[in-house]
């Protein structure tokens, strides 16, 4: 019992969905609570212990001065945190406001910004070292779980480098992008999700953000073959992932 | 100088999202602050400018746990502005993934967040390992609500079948059978989860207050209905705005709804098994009534519990009829456009939602409004919480913060969503 591993789940700014897909390992939670300590999860837990732990897993981005200082003193108490989704990795649909000046933002939404203590969300490594990014908006239970199972095991974790693709064409998918001339990220998009879109006719929209050796400009070429226009495809980019260095001088075009 | 007795919880457990109490006791001061401290995101400002067919992939992300209601409810939403009427089986595969999303959503708090409370136990973790029977039944059904969501969506959280006037992809008959064997099995369950949560002990609080659902005489209303109050306020969809006011609260990023005129109102469960208690299934009005429930219950927002269970109950038997009678033809869901102005209110598992864009030639959101279930609850809440301390006002201070906890996660407030 006492030197079980010590886990701790951590919200920032997003929307929960992470936690969520964590909390789908209903069949898996008897083993796993077998060998690991939950040592911090306020939406599970009403007695949080203020660490030291193993392993932090992330949600959401920073965006506020509170949360820029809590994840700094995360990342003093853990031996290793995980950014576990878009949001902590990339900033995710969030970060779409990115391009608009914030006062902008915030006039739009409250009439008293002076309240307001929020800056523009970026992932968390922008502000730490992060020793692994599990992507995904949300990233499936899978991923979570094998990502689990291999580091409490001290084993290097896989992580899938190549493309949407690959998963797409081991499920003999029509290609939409090539044989149905339908804008899907698929080529640039970190696989995982077990091409879910494109297995159920619809383009991938890139939600696992950018692979390894992505190529976005020549993707954006074949979306204009698709008939998109450059602000359409500026937006594909600019959703998921655009303040990611392969994403974002498309994403800035708009 | 007299000290004033406090009660601060700065980060509120076992709900969703950032959330914080100050209440002040002392008779003379009394104060009682839901404070929300969750980070806004401003999804209305970085929505102008997006295309008219991606806002319910983006507003899906305002919430992880209901993300089904916000792309139904965008969907609507764009749907009306742009002119376009979806098939009877898009409506039909949209509500079973609404109601899906109720089951697991439901069933997470009654089980995983509520339980603890009452068996004086910090989390469902400790809880299980005392009396790992208990959660059986509760695992089993959240499992059954997010695999209906998966076939149905592609993925539960943030699904990605449904699009503007309908979806990509209908799934085969024979996974929808082996869907069917299980929610049949299921209703047992879900009946035994009511007489579970009827047996718990709930705080005793007489806190009357206004409360409104989406209402439709030929069906429990999820995904479009007229609005009612237990006050007499009906109004379509696109009147929200004449009826609905919100405003900014200095110590919350939530904004607080009222009723122009009249104050705070309470939404969810309790409210819409009040208002729609006719148009429930058989099983759940025959369990209500043996349990003792009688609507309209205005009184008590604990029994925001005991409505979620028999909301549960419901959610599965409508499952089990809708997937008996749906065709599951493909459909081609290309459509026409025009630029225009639309609104949709829904029931979110946690209340009424709604959302309204308008649309320009371009197929480009000009502006957006969106309110969240818990921006409708947020005022009633703190009403609730004063009362809550005035009725207990004798217990030690432990034990009153506890049950101001208990009150908050009754709710089952989405905080994250509140703020979007």
């Amino acid at each position: 019992m006492a030197n079980k591993p010590k886990i701790a789940v951590f919200k920032f700014t997003g929307c929960a969905g992470c936690q969520m897909e964590l909390l789908r390992m209903v069949d898996e939670f008897p083993e796993l609570l077998d060998r690991v300590e939950i040592s911090y999860f306020k939406m599970a837990k009403r007695d949080n212990l203020l660490g030291p732990y193993d392993i932090s897993l992330i949600e959401g981005s920073v965006s506020t001065p509170r949360e820029l200082k809590e994840i700094k003193e995360i990342r003093k108490n853990s031996k290793m945190v995980v950014a576990m989704g878009d949001c902590a990795v990339t900033g995710c649909v969030p970060s779409i406001r990115n391009w608009i000046p914030q006062h902008e933002s915030e006039e739009l939404v409250y009439e008293d910004t002076l309240v307001i203590g929020s800056f523009r969300p970026l992932g968390i490594g922008e502000y730490l070292k992060v020793d692994y990014d599990i992507p995904g908006c949300p990233p499936d239970k899978n991923l979570i779980l094998g990502f689990l199972i291999k580091s409490l095991q001290e084993l290097r974790v896989y992580h899938r480098p190549h493309s949407v693709c690959v998963e797409c064409k081991l499920k003999e998918n029509v290609c939409l992008l090539t044989s149905l001339m339908q804008p899907c990220m698929g080529p640039v998009t970190r696989a995982g999700c077990d091409a879910i879109c494109p297995s159920g006719g619809r383009v991938c929209e890139g939600c696992y953000g950018p692979m390894n050796d992505a190529n976005p400009e020549f993707l954006a070429e074949s979306f204009k073959e698709c008939g998109l226009n450059d602000d359409d495809i500026s937006r594909k980019f600019r959703k998921y992932a655009g303040l990611t260095k392969e994403f974002f001088k498309e994403a800035s075009k708009l | 100088m007299k000290s004033i007795k406090t009660i601060n919880v700065d980060y509120i457990a076992r709900v969703e999202g950032q959330g914080a109490l100050a209440i002040k006791l002392d008779p003379d001061a009394r104060d009682v602050k839901f404070k929300i401290f969750e980070p806004p995101r401003f999804f209305e400002s970085f929505l102008v400018g997006r295309k008219y067919d991606e806002v319910h992939e983006l507003t899906s992300r305002i919430c992880g746990i209901c993300p089904v209601a916000h792309q139904v409810t965008a969907l609507r939403a764009v749907e009306n502005a742009i002119g376009v009427e979806v098939s009877q089986q898009t409506k039909d595969l949209r509500k079973i993934l609404a109601l899906s999303a109720f089951i697991s959503s439901h069933v997470l708090s009654l089980y995983f967040l509520t339980t603890p409370d009452y068996f004086n136990h910090e989390s469902v973790i400790s809880l299980g390992q005392e009396h790992p029977d208990l959660l059986k039944i509760g695992l089993k059904l959240k499992k059954l609500g997010n695999d209906l969501g998966d076939v149905i969506g592609g993925r539960a959280i943030h699904p990605v079948y449904a699009v503007v006037n309908g979806f990509t992809h209908i799934p085969p008959r024979k996974q929808l059978d082996s869907i069917l064997k299980r929610l049949i099995d299921a209703t047992n369950d879900a009946l035994e989860t009511v007489r579970f949560f009827d047996s718990l002990k709930y705080p005793a609080l007489d806190s009357p207050s206004e409360q409104i659902a989406i209402s439709d005489d030929d069906q429990y209303a999820v995904n479009e209905g007229l609005m009612k109050s237990t006050k007499g306020l009906v109004a379509e969809e696109k009147d929200y705005r004449k009826f609905i006011a919100d405003k900014q609260v200095l110590y919350s990023h939530t904004k607080a709804s009222t009723v122009k005129g009249r104050g705070s109102f309470l939404v969810g469960p309790l409210a819409r098994v009040n208002i729609n208690f006719k148009q429930l299934s058989e099983n759940a009005r025959a369990v209500a009534k043996e349990i003792g429930f009688n609507p309209p219950q205005l009184n008590n927002p604990f029994d925001l519990i005991i409505t979620r269970a028999i909301e549960v109950v419901h959610a599965i038997d409508e499952c089990i009829e809708l997937i008996g009678r749906i065709p599951l033809k493909k459909e081609d869901t290309s459509h026409s456009f025009q630029p225009g102005e639309g609104f949709a209110i829904t029931e979110a598992p946690r209340g009424m939602l709604y959302h309204s864009y308008k649309i320009n030639e371009d197929g480009l959101i000009e502006s957006a409004d969106i309110v969240p279930p818990t921006a409708h609850n947020a005022k009633n809440i703190e009403n609730d919480l004063k009362q809550l301390v005035e009725t207990f006002n004798d217990l030690p201070i432990d034990d009153l913060t506890l049950k101001c906890e208990m009150l908050v996660r009754a709710y089952d407030p989405c905080i994250s969503c509140s703020v979007h």
